[in-house]
C-alpha cells in the first residue's frame, strides 16, 4: 500500500481502538483527551514516515507511539496532582506503562465497552450515531456532515453536546451487568441498525461514503458477534439482514449515481458470497425463545434475494410483513407491507388498503398509490407520482419520479 | 384515542374444518390484522383455539366446551386503536370471521384505569 493511502487507511482502523483503549483507561472525563493522544500519534506518523518511509510494522508502530504519549500524559497529570493534592500521592506516583494495554483482547473489550457506553439511552439517536461515526468508526468531521447533510459546526456542536452528556450522566466506559444486557442491547442494536440505513437510504450523495458507513456497522455488529456475551440470535438476525440488503450495493445505483428501483436492476450484480454470508448468520439467528423484529426483517431480506418472482415469495413477504407491524409499526412497513399484498393478493385489494393508510406527507406514500394505480387508472396514478414528485426531497428521488411521470405520459398520450 | 376489543364469535364451534379450510383462514385472519397494523391501529392480539376448552360452571362443574349448551363460541380477540366506536366497527367489518353465517365480531370499549371504570 502506498504510504499516502496507508495513513488514511490505518486511520480509520486503528484510531477507533486507540481511542476505546484509552477513554476506558482515562474515563469520560478526559475523553478529548484521548482523542487528542489518537489524533496526535497519526500526525507523528505522517511526519516521521514521509521522512523515514513507513516501518515494517506501522500498527505496533502507531500503538507504542499511542502509549508514550499516554504515559506521558499521565506523568504530567500525576506531577499536577502530586503538588496540588498530596494525598493522593500514593495512588498516582506509580504509573504502570502496561497500563496502557493494547492487545488485541483488550482493545476488543475496550471498543465493546465503548459501544455500549456510545448508545447509552440517555443519548438522543442523532447524538449516538455521531458519536459512533466519530469515536467507534473514526469518520472525520467532514465525513459526518456530509453523511447527515449538515455543516462541519453542526455536527461538532453536537459532538460537544454527547460528549458533555457522557460526563453528566456519568456513564461508565464498562460492559452492562445480566441484569440489563439485554435492555442495553437493544439500543446498541437500534444504533448499528440506524448507521445502517443512514448509508443505505442516505440523502448523500457520495455512494463511496455511504457503503462504508454501511460496512461500519457491519463491523460493529461483527464485534458483538465476536463476544460470547453479545452473541444472541438478535444480533445475528441483524448482521444476517444487513448482508443481504449489501449485496445489492452494486445493483442499486446506476453510473449517474441514481438509484435502481428493486424490479428494474441486473441481479447478475447481485453479490452473491454476501448472500450466502447472510443465510449463514440467519442460521445462527435461530434457536433464541424471542422473535426480534431483526429476525422478521432478515427474512424479508431473504426473500428479496430470491430472483424469482413467486407467489411462494410475495406471501412470504407479506405475512412477514403482518408480523412485523404487529411488533412495531413504522410507515416504510406499512408502504411495503401494501406492496407485498398488491403482489400476493392483486393490486385492487391492495389500492383501498393503501388509501386508508393516509400517509400524506410521505411521499413514497404517492410513490406507491401511483405504482399501484398504473393500469387500473393511469390519471390517478399521474396525479400521485406528480404529488409524489412535490414531496420527494433529494435530486435522486425526484429524478425517479420524473422519470416514472415521462413513462405514465407516453402510454396515456402518445 | 380509545381502545376497542374486537371479540370474534362462531357460532358453532363443533364445526370441523379441513385443513385447507383452516389455511385459507389462517391467511385471511393474518392479511386482516396485518392491514390494522398498517395503519397503526394494532394493540395486541389473542387466538383462542378451540382445543383443551373446558367450561367451568356452578359449583365447580367442569365440561367441555363451551360446546353444547352454549352455542356462541370466542375464537379469539384484538384490541385495536380507533378514535370512535364507529371506526372500530369499520375495522370489525373487514374481520373474516363474518364470511361464516351466523358468527358474529362483537365490538367493546376497553376501560380506562382512570378510577370512573
Amino acid at each position: 500500500m502506498q504510504q499516502q493511502e496507508l495513513i488514511p487507511h490505518l486511520f480509520r482502523t486503528e484510531y477507533s481502538k486507540i481511542v476505546a483503549v484509552l477513554c476506558r483507561r482515562f474515563g469520560f472525563e478526559q475523553m478529548e483527551t484521548a482523542e487528542d493522544i489518537a489524533s496526535e500519534t497519526f500526525l507523528t506518523a505522517a511526519q516521521s514516515w514521509r521522512l523515514n518511509g513507513a516501518p515494517k510494522n506501522p500498527t505496533a508502530w502507531l500503538y507504542s507511539v499511542a502509549k508514550n504519549k499516554a504515559k506521558n500524559h499521565l506523568q504530567r497529570n500525576t506531577i499536577f496532582e502530586t503538588k496540588v493534592a498530596a494525598e493522593i500521592r500514593n495512588n498516582m506516583s506509580q504509573i504502570d506503562e502496561n497500563e496502557i494495554d493494547l492487545s488485541p483482547q483488550n482493545i476488543k473489550d475496550s471498543q465493546l465497552q465503548m459501544m455500549f457506553a456510545i448508545c447509552h439511552p440517555a443519548l438522543s439517536s442523532e447524538t449516538q450515531i455521531g458519536l459512533s461515526l466519530r469515536i467507534l468508526c473514526g469518520f472525520g468531521i467532514d465525513e459526518i456532515a456530509e453523511a447527515f447533510l449538515t455543516n462541519k459546526e453542526t455536527i461538532n456542536k453536537r459532538l460537544y453536546r454527547g460528549r458533555e452528556k457522557l460526563r453528566q450522566e456519568k456513564i461508565n466506559i464498562e460492559f452492562p451487568g445480566p441484569t440489563e444486557i439485554d435492555q442495553r442491547l437493544e439500543n446498541v442494536l437500534t444504533t448499528i441498525y440506524l448507521l445502517f440505513s443512514e448509508g443505505y437510504y442516505s440523502v448523500s450523495q457520495n455512494n463511496t461514503l455511504r457503503k462504508e458507513l454501511c460496512f461500519e456497522a457491519m463491523r460493529l455488529c461483527h464485534i458483538l458477534i465476536e463476544n460470547e456475551h453479545t452473541n444472541k440470535p438478535q444480533v445475528n438476525a441483524l448482521l444476517s439482514l444487513m448482508y443481504f440488503h449489501a449485496s445489492r450495493f452494486e445493483a442499486r445505483i446506476d453510473k449517474n449515481g441514481d438509484l435502481v428501483l428493486y424490479d428494474e436492476q441486473d441481479t447478475s450484480l447481485w453479490n452473491n458470497e454476501m448472500i450466502s454470508k447472510g443465510a449463514c448468520f440467519l442460521k445462527c439467528a435461530t434457536g433464541g425463545e424471542h422473535l426480534s423484529k431483526y429476525h422478521l426483517e432478515a427474512v424479508i431480506a431473504y426473500w428479496n434475494t430470491q430472483k424469482a418472482d413467486t407467489p411462494e415469495k410475495w406471501e412470504n413477504i407479506l405475512q412477514l410483513y403482518n408480523r412485523l407491524l404487529q411488533i412495531e409499526y413504522s410507515p416504510i412497513a406499512a408502504l411495503n407491507r401494501t406492496y407485498a399484498l398488491s403482489k400476493a393478493n392483486g393490486k385492487q385489494q391492495a389500492i383501498i388498503e393503501a388509501e386508508k393508510l393516509n400517509l400524506v406527507t410521505n411521499h413514497f406514500y404517492f410513490a406507491l398509490l401511483g405504482e399501484l394505480y398504473t393500469d387500473i387508472d393511469n390519471q390517478k396514478a399521474l396525479q400521485n407520482f406528480q404529488k409524489a414528485l412535490s414531496l420527494a426531497k433529494t435530486e435522486t428521488d425526484k429524478r425517479l419520479m420524473s422519470r416514472k411521470i415521462e413513462k405514465l405520459l407516453s402510454v396515456i398520450d402518445p | 384515542m380509545d381502545e376497542y376489543a374486537l371479540i370474534m364469535r362462531h357460532e358453532d364451534g363443533t364445526k370441523v374444518a379441513s385443513p385447507e379450510q383452516l389455511q385459507i383462514w389462517m391467511k385471511q385472519t393474518m392479511d386482516w390484522i396485518g392491514g390494522i397494523a398498517a395503519q397503526n391501529k394494532f394493540v395486541s392480539g389473542t387466538g383462542l383455539p378451540f382445543a383443551d376448552a373446558r367450561v367451568v360452571g356452578h359449583n365447580n362443574v367442569v365440561t367441555n366446551g363451551p360446546f353444547g349448551e352454549i352455542k356462541e363460541t370466542i375464537g379469539g380477540f384484538i384490541v385495536v386503536k380507533a378514535d370512535s366506536v364507529d371506526e372500530a366497527v369499520e375495522f370489525a367489518k373487514g374481520c373474516p370471521v363474518l364470511v361464516g353465517d351466523g358468527n358474529t365480531v362483537e365490538v367493546r370499549k376497553i376501560a380506562k384505569r382512570d378510577g370512573v371504570h
